[in-house]
């Protein structure tokens, strides 16, 4: 994934933001309402295979970790190049059954993103459109709690993507990694003598290889989609092992 | 449909198990796994649960169990379990825990057996049994050396030119030219079996210019006359090694090869020094030409050249040990002849022994000197006393001057109470073996591996004979010695960059002689003394030990496997320490050491554990052997 931070402009306020600024939906109730409205068909059925319950414990959710490569950071500019999807449980990664998209973009590829997820012209000429795999994609994210690291990435050239083809957009729950690294180190606001003397206490990097070097994770090389999925998946695993009890409902993870 | 995982496909393309896989294989493989992280103290899994995967550590720690809660071991990146599981039982078999946050690849069983099915170097490399891949690495050793594998009858060109003993010796010399050969082999008839003459003797090129010329003989002189008796001989299926050390050993050019008691034919020093190292051969050479101490000091840097030119060569350990043991004893000898030089003829006979590692034959560059004299019955200290210490100083004084080291324990025969009559030894080994104490086992360890070196070496046989009779049926002994060969163990293994203890502590370093080459000696003479044998040499013993069946199936070839290859990883180190010039010892760092060798030396240490418990089992006090 571009990590937000790797280039300049990243969205000014998107790090670390909190869940509760925005509203989390019931999911559930939301994907119904949604297939309701769906007129592609290939979309109808995406929302109709639903979500589980909020109160689901963790150990029981059916979810897949998803990383996508694009050319830059700005969704309504850039494409995506790249798509990696690795199922999981709380316990297991099946990275078996992992899943691996190379996309060719509308627009060329420039130069400084090539040097960053490595996708050669000559790899983007051979793939397909992004349309061509929704067919594969959809089904293959239904029903499950979608992992990523940063949301907000993944959220935004998905749903722009797909409403670039079919005129709808998509969206689906997720547990956002980053956003669970942000809660154990969102910065408390400055006490006093800080103030006083002016003292900021050390930023944490909740980027995805800082947080996987603090739960102890072997450092991958970055900026594949399908690595950074697994490595997303890995890192949501020591997650929970480390903070969340099994019977956790979802619903304190998900947004 | 499968995607390539590149992480997971570096990470096993890096690693020994899998590196020969086929890229093909690799990539079903990484495509296979699936993925876990455990916390750290939590358990992986349980003992007999079904085994469902193999598991291999992508990173942090793992410790694997016995089923009765030791520690079997302790696993980082790159280690695997759960085989024995998936190949034998079906079920697991060690248990293991995290011990740090640990990520985890699950190879599904049937993966893992298509792999262990396909590929032999990929099933060499996990084999089931530690103790069956010490073996496969050892045999590979054995066949990439000619010296350990070959017969002498390999080297034999020619019949043996022979000749009655009633022959001249002018009649020697023109059969000897007329044939083109250096030696000539005298037979005589046998009394007892007529049709088979017996080997009487050799005359050669250096006889018939010492015996015949230089004296001034005639040259009808009989050549039973001028010919070497108590000639020594090999058999036609010993090993060209073999007929190496009899060379060394007793310093002849020329070995008779003997096939049912008939005369095959001579080999000459020449036909094995196209097949060794020439160096052993020629330092002991060297050394009998030197003139005084000063002057066998300076072969010091020769021998060790040879040492480190042998383990570069892939010599055996047996033989290296071999090599060095002869070399060493051609130091004495020519030590004991410069002595009577100097200090005249004994006043009564004796027989300088040598003594532990040195008796063994399994000393390598750093050793220090064990040694007694043994002396005449007719032996009086207030007239005889005086030389015996004088003699014994100048050998031990030279010695250490030719780098084996004074004995610090005083196992010397510098020391007047290892300086005594042979009817003394006999009474002071018969009270150690009948009333043990706890001195008398240390001396027992030292001085019942004992080799005659110099002088009346029979009596050293005759002091190895009264020790295998009185302690073979000695159950009390056995027992005493028994316990005291349990007194230094092997560590467990490695992990990261430390020893580990069977207990899970971690020490730096180890020293590998102290807790695995000298263990597993103080073990194997255990057993020798059980069965009565009368060898020397731990190889030597262990194949007496096989022959008597008294270890489990297998067992011994196994004690034998680890013992070449812990005193090869020794012989290594002291090699490699020798080459940055620095002074080798026995101290191990495991950073210095392979991947390879890691693995290897802890299967090793295993057997070697494991053979100390059977040890136990068998001469616990009150058993009857």
């Amino acid at each position: 994934m571009l990590h937000l931070g790797d280039l300049k402009g990243a969205p000014p306020g998107s790090r670390g933001r909190s869940r509760a600024a925005e509203a989390v939906p019931d999911w559930p109730a939301r994907l119904a309402e949604l297939a309701a409205a769906a007129r592609d068909p290939r979309l109808r059925a995406f929302y109709a295979a639903g979500a589980v319950a909020g109160d689901t414990a963790l150990k029981d959710v059916p979810m897949v970790a998803l990383d996508v490569e694009t050319t830059g950071l700005d969704p309504a500019r850039d494409e995506i190049v790249s798509i990696g999807l690795v199922p999981m449980r709380a316990r297991c990664i099946r990275s078996s059954a992992s899943r691996y998209w190379v996309v060719r973009p509308r627009a060329e590829l420039n130069p400084e993103s090539v040097t960053i997820h490595a996708i050669t012209h000559a790899q983007v000429e051979a793939a397909p459109d992004f349309g061509a795999i929704i067919d594969e994609l959809l089904p293959a994210l239904a029903g499950q709690v979608v992992v990523v690291h940063c949301r907000e990435i993944e959220r935004a050239f998905l749903d722009l993507a797909l409403k670039a083809r079919i005129g709808e957009g998509l969206e689906f729950p997720v547990i956002d990694t980053m956003e669970l690294e942000a809660r154990l180190h969102r910065r408390p606001p400055p006490g006093f003598f800080s103030r006083l003397f002016g003292r900021k206490p050390a930023p944490v990097s909740i980027r995805l290889a800082d947080s996987r070097e603090r739960y102890g994770l072997p450092r991958y090389r970055a900026h594949h989609a399908l690595t950074d999925a697994l490595a997303t998946a890995e890192l949501l695993q020591a997650q929970l092992a480390h903070r969340f009890a099994p019977e956790t409902p979802l619903r304190q993870l998900w947004c | 449909m499968q995607v390539e995982q590149l992480e997971i496909l570096d990470f096993l393309r890096a690693r020994p198990p899998f590196a020969d896989l086929p890229e093909e294989a690799l990539q079903r493989l990484a495509g296979a796994i699936d993925v876990r992280y455990y916390k750290a103290g939590e358990r992986i899994v349980d003992f007999g649960e079904p085994a469902a995967f193999w598991h291999l550590v992508r990173s942090g720690a793992v410790e694997v169990y016995r089923r009765n809660g030791t520690l079997y071991n302790r696993l980082t990146a790159g280690g695997y379990f759960g085989e024995f599981g998936l190949l034998r039982y079906g079920r697991v078999r060690f248990p293991a825990t995290a011990l740090e946050d640990s990520l985890l690849y699950l190879v599904p069983g049937e993966v893992f057996g298509a792999l262990f099915e396909q590929y032999e170097s990929f099933a060499d490399y996990v084999e089931v049994e530690d103790r069956t891949r010490l073996r496969q690495v050892m045999s590979r050793r054995e066949e990439s050396n000619d010296l350990l594998s070959a017969t002498v009858d390999t080297l034999v060109g020619r019949a043996a030119v022979t000749l009655p003993s009633t022959a001249s010796a002018r009649e020697v010399a023109q059969r000897m030219s007329a044939e083109g050969v250096s030696s000539l082999l005298i037979l005589d008839d046998n009394p007892e079996v007529p049709g088979l003459p017996q080997l009487a003797g050799i005359v050669t090129d250096r006889d018939l210019r010492t015996r015949l010329v230089a004296p001034g003989l005639s040259y009808d002189t009989p050549a039973a006359e001028i010919m070497s008796r108590g000639v020594v001989a090999v058999n036609h299926n010993q090993l060209v090694f073999e007929a190496m050390l009899a060379m060394l050993r007793h310093n002849v050019h020329h070995l008779p090869v003997l096939k049912n008691q008939r005369p095959l034919g001579v080999i000459a020093l020449s036909d094995i020094i196209r097949y060794e190292s020439r160096n052993s051969l020629f330092v002991v050479g060297s050394i009998f030409r030197q003139q005084s101490v000063d002057e066998l000091a300076a072969q010091v840097p020769e021998v060790r050249a040879c040492f480190a030119r042998m383990v570069g060569e892939d010599a055996s350990s047996h033989m290296v040990g071999s090599a060095m043991a002869a070399i060493g004893r051609s130091f004495k000898q020519r030590l004991l002849e410069l002595a009577e030089t100097e200090l005249g003829p004994p006043p009564v006979p004796y027989c300088f022994l040598a003594l532990g590692s040195m008796a063994r034959q399994e000393q390598l560059i750093v050793t220090d000197q064990d040694n007694a004299l043994v002396l005449d019955n007719r032996f009086d200290p207030a007239r005889h006393d005086a030389y015996f210490k004088a003699l014994a100083a100048f050998v031990s004084d030279g010695l250490a001057r030719c780098g084996y080291s004074y004995c610090t324990g005083g196992v010397m025969a510098t020391n007047a109470r290892w300086r005594q009559p042979l009817q003394v030894w006999e009474r002071t080994f018969s009270d150690w073996i009948e009333r043990p104490t706890p001195e008398s086992l240390l001396n027992a360890g030292i001085f019942f591996d004992l080799d005659g070196v110099w002088g009346r070496t029979e009596w050293a046989d005759r002091l190895r004979e009264l020790i295998a009779r009185k302690a073979k049926g000695n159950a009390r002994f056995l027992a005493c010695m028994a316990r005291n060969a349990l007194l230094r163990t092997p560590p467990l293994g490695f992990f990261k960059d430390f020893v580990v203890e069977s207990d899970g502590r971690h020490t730096r370093a180890i020293n590998i002689k102290r807790r695995g080459t000298a263990p597993l000696a103080d073990l194997v003479r255990v057993h020798a003394l059980a069965i009565g044998s009368m060898s020397i040499n731990s190889f030597e013993r262990l194949k007496d030990i096989i022959d008597a069946a008294i270890l489990p199936l297998g067992r011994g070839q196994d004690l034998y496997d680890a013992l070449e290859f812990i005193s090869m990883v020794r012989a290594r180190h002291q090699a490699e320490s020798l080459a940055v010039g620095e002074e080798p010892d026995n101290g191990i760092d495991p950073e210095k050491l392979s991947e390879f060798e890691r693995k290897s030396l802890r299967d090793a240490f295993l057997i070697l554990g494991n053979a100390q418990k059977f040890l136990k089992y068998r001469y616990q006090p009150g058993r009857a052997n």
